[in-house]
Formats: structure tokens, sequence, C-alpha cells
């Protein structure tokens, strides 16, 4: 029965970086438990169109296969996803699959990320404990404190955030939702917070924390369920009094 | 960090929405209300306001220097944003595209607004409970005075709510959802008050 059961697929394509986005279709055979991968797979496998013509295979890129990487994140029947995450039982056909076009692409659905690991440094996204002798261990953390960092490291830099957020375009620097909250996960790190001040300072720069326009779109699309919203008014409560103390001086070193 | 103002400009911006000019707005309906007592009573209130000492530095450093700030960095925000509420339908998204419409909707009726009263009254026009009622006199001028008004304390209320986020008062989701109600309550009332006194004039 399921042998002649299809799945259709319209795929925006686009060959080179700077060239037109074009839309091919696909059929290709049902499987049951396909995922969006599995589907691309297939259409890798037989790179013929919807019309039987054959076409280039549709490039993509995935990595964990288990929606901890965010390298496969893509716009799915207008939503951006992981893609290995996306099972094609619970998606409404044809399956429309589109790049996330905040981002470079740089052919069909992959994309360059590059923005936001440059932010990740800009922020400074870690904790410094290299030095040229043993430091020993460093302060402890609470264990409630721990589980509730550990919600916010779950962040995989999939980009999803930064495509649904309305101040994330062409026109503006803003650096997004997810480097704003990996900032409150390291200062909330007893050893990070030691550089709390340098990375508050960060992200009141150009395209920092004050971009955010609270569309809140960031929280409801992050596929970690991490909040985001609440990490971003935080962050603002702490640049409030990061400001006033770089503005005033401070006794507090 | 030399140079670089974004953030001090967007923590003015969203301060001086509130603080003064969005007390001048409350204070300016609350007197506009004087009209649904009467030409007498609104005449009165509109002279005593007139009339404060120091009216020049009040008008300049309460209301203009800010509201044209407010004004001028609104409309680079509301620009920069790229509205995609057809993709994504949640609520407070909707709110962050009217809040930037509202906006431009509320620079355009305050301009309109200023020039037919404070800048006629600088031409030596007197400003009164007749003049209001001679402008909306004219229902399409009603019309925009209402769309106006509603459109600026729409403005005024939902801003509140991003105050809050944006200076940390409410971080955490329940605290904004309260917030949220508190705000819209704020809309209505200020709504009320608004189109009543609006009305009284017609």
């Amino acid at each position: 029965m399921s042998e002649n059961k299809t799945v259709r697929f319209i795929i925006t394509r686009q060959d080179r970086p700077d060239s037109d986005p074009y839309e091919e279709e696909f059929v290709i055979p049902y499987r049951p438990n396909m995922n969006v991968i599995s589907a691309l797979m297939e259409i890798r496998r037989n790179p013929v169109n919807a019309k039987g013509e054959k076409t280039t295979p549709v490039a993509w890129e995935m990595n964990c296969l288990e929606e901890v990487c965010g390298a496969c994140s893509m716009v799915i029947n207008g939503k951006p996803r992981q893609a290995c995450a996306a099972l094609i039982d619970k998606l409404e056909q044809p399956i429309r699959l589109e790049p996330m076009r905040t981002f470079p692409v740089i052919r069909d659905l992959v994309i360059d990320r590059s923005r936001m690991f440059d932010a990740l440094k800009r922020v400074k996204a870690w904790i410094p404990i290299d030095g040229t002798y043993d430091l020993g261990p460093g302060p402890r953390m609470p264990e409630r404190k721990r589980q509730w960092a550990y919600e916010l490291s779950k962040c995989m830099t999939c980009g999803v955030c930064l495509e649904a957020c309305p101040n994330v375009n062409s026109k503006s620097n803003f650096i997004g939702p997810a480097p704003l909250s990996q900032v409150r996960l390291f200062n909330a790190h007893p050893t990070g917070a030691m550089h709390k001040a340098e990375r508050l300072r960060a992200i009141m720069g150009d395209g920092g924390l004050a971009n955010c326009g609270n569309s809140q779109n960031c929280v409801q699309s992050c596929p970690k369920g991490i909040p985001l919203t609440t990490s971003i008014a935080a962050l603002n409560r702490e640049t409030t009094i990061q400001m006033f103390r770089d503005f005033f001086g401070s006794d507090e070193v | 960090m030399a140079g670089n103002r974004e953030f001090y400009y967007r923590r003015l911006h969203s301060l001086l929405g509130v603080i003064p000019v969005g007390v001048f707005l409350v204070q300016h309906l609350v007197v506009n209300h004087f009209a649904t007592r009467g030409p007498e009573a609104f005449n009165r209130a509109a002279a005593f306001m007139e009339n404060l000492p120091f009216r020049y530095f009040l008008e300049i450093f309460v209301i203009f220097l800010p509201l044209l700030f407010h004004a001028v960095y609104g409309i680079y925000i509301a620009f920069t944003a790229k509205f995609n509420t057809r993709q994504y339908g949640y609520f407070r998204n909707w709110m962050f595209m009217l809040q930037r419409i509202t906006g431009i909707i509320t620079l355009i009726f305050v301009v309109w607004h200023v020039y037919e009263t404070r800048v006629q009254a600088a031409f030596g026009v007197q400003v009164n409970y007749d003049m209001m009622a001679n402008i909306v006199d004219n229902p399409f001028m009603l019309g925009f005075y209402i769309v106006g008004i509603l459109s600026t304390v729409f403005h005024f209320a939902n801003g509140l709510w991003s105050f809050c986020v944006s200076w940390g008062l409410t971080v955490s989701p329940r605290s904004q959802q309260v917030f949220t109600y508190i705000t819209m309550i704020i809309f209505i009332a200020l709504s009320i008050v608004g189109i009543r006194a609006i009305l009284a004039f017609a």
C-alpha cells in the first residue's frame, strides 16, 4: 500500500551565493518515519525533479541528526527549525523548504552562520581558565543554579531565533538573542562572573542588547525552549546597573 | 566603546517616551477632559496651563526637545524593523508591529496637531474651546483626531510595557504578563479620557 505513496517537496534553490533563488519541485517515494533529512538524502540519491528532469542534488548541512548541533536549520513550511527533527508525517504537503535567508545563502539550503560565531567571540562567551600554571579549582556552583544554567547552555547556535527576530535583518546590525543569552550563562558561572563587566560592556556596544524590540518571537521559536526573553530582560537590568557603575564609579571592583 | 552611543541613545529614547513625554501626554489628556464640563471650564484650565511660570522653558525642555529626540530616533527604530507577523503571529510580535505603526501615525498626528494649535498660537491665534470646536466640526478632522488620540494612547501604554522590559524592571515572564494587563487597562482608561474630551468639542 505504501509503495505508491509519495511526498511532495517545493525547495527554494540557489546555485551560487550571488545568483537568484528559484523553486524546484520534487516528488519522492514515502517511507514510514521519514524526516526532512532522510527525504533530502533520497533526493540526493536520485536527483530528478517532479517534471522528471535530471537536476543537481539539493545541498544542505547536517551533523548530529538529533537536534543538538544546530547545523540543519532551515525554513520548513514557513517556520525555521531543524530538518532532522521535522518528521514528514507531521508536516503538511507540499513541504516547502527554504534557507534561513537572514544569513548569507551559500548554496540551496546551506547558509553561513559565521555572524553568530563572531558574536560569541565578541561577547566573550567562554570562561577563561587557561594560565601558565595550575590555578586550582574555582569557586563551586550550587546544584540548583547549575541545573538552571544547563537550560541556557542548551543553545546550539542554530540561528532560528535570529531568523524569527524582526530586528535582525539587512538594515540593522543586531547580534540577535542567542549570543545575548550566552552572556547571561557565562556571567552566572562563578568563575565566568569574574569577567562579568567585560561581557556586559560588549553587549552595550554597537548592535548589542539595546537593539532588542521585544517582539519575543525568539522565545516562541527556540527549539530548545531557552528563556531568551527572560535572559534579555535580566541583561537589561544588569546593563542598567553597569551603566550607572561606569558613569558614577562604584565601590565594587 | 568609543564613538558608539547606540546603547545610550536607545535607553534615552525609552526614558524620554515616559518621562517627560508620557507624563505630559497624561496631563494634556486630563486638562482636555475639562471640556466635558463645558467651554468655560476648558478655557479656564487651558488659560491656567498657558499662564504657567517659565512657560517657554517648560515647553522647550519638557515637551519639544524630548519629543523631537523621541520622534527622530523612533523613526529610525521603526524603519530598521522587518515585520513578520504573517509568519510569526504571536501576540507580542503584533504589539511590536503596532508599536511602530502607531508611532508613525502618532508622529503625523502630533505634527499636524502642533501646527494647528501651538504654531497658530505663536502667530497670535487664541487657543480655546472654540478653536477645537471649529477643528472637529469637520467630521473628517474629528475622525483624524480620534485615530490620532487612540494611536498616541496605545503607543504610550504599550511603550510603558517595553520601557519596563528595557530598563530591567519586569524580568520574569509572569511579571511581563501581568504588566501587559496593566498597560492594556491604562490604554483603555486613557482612551476613554481622550475620546470623551474630543467628543465634548464636537
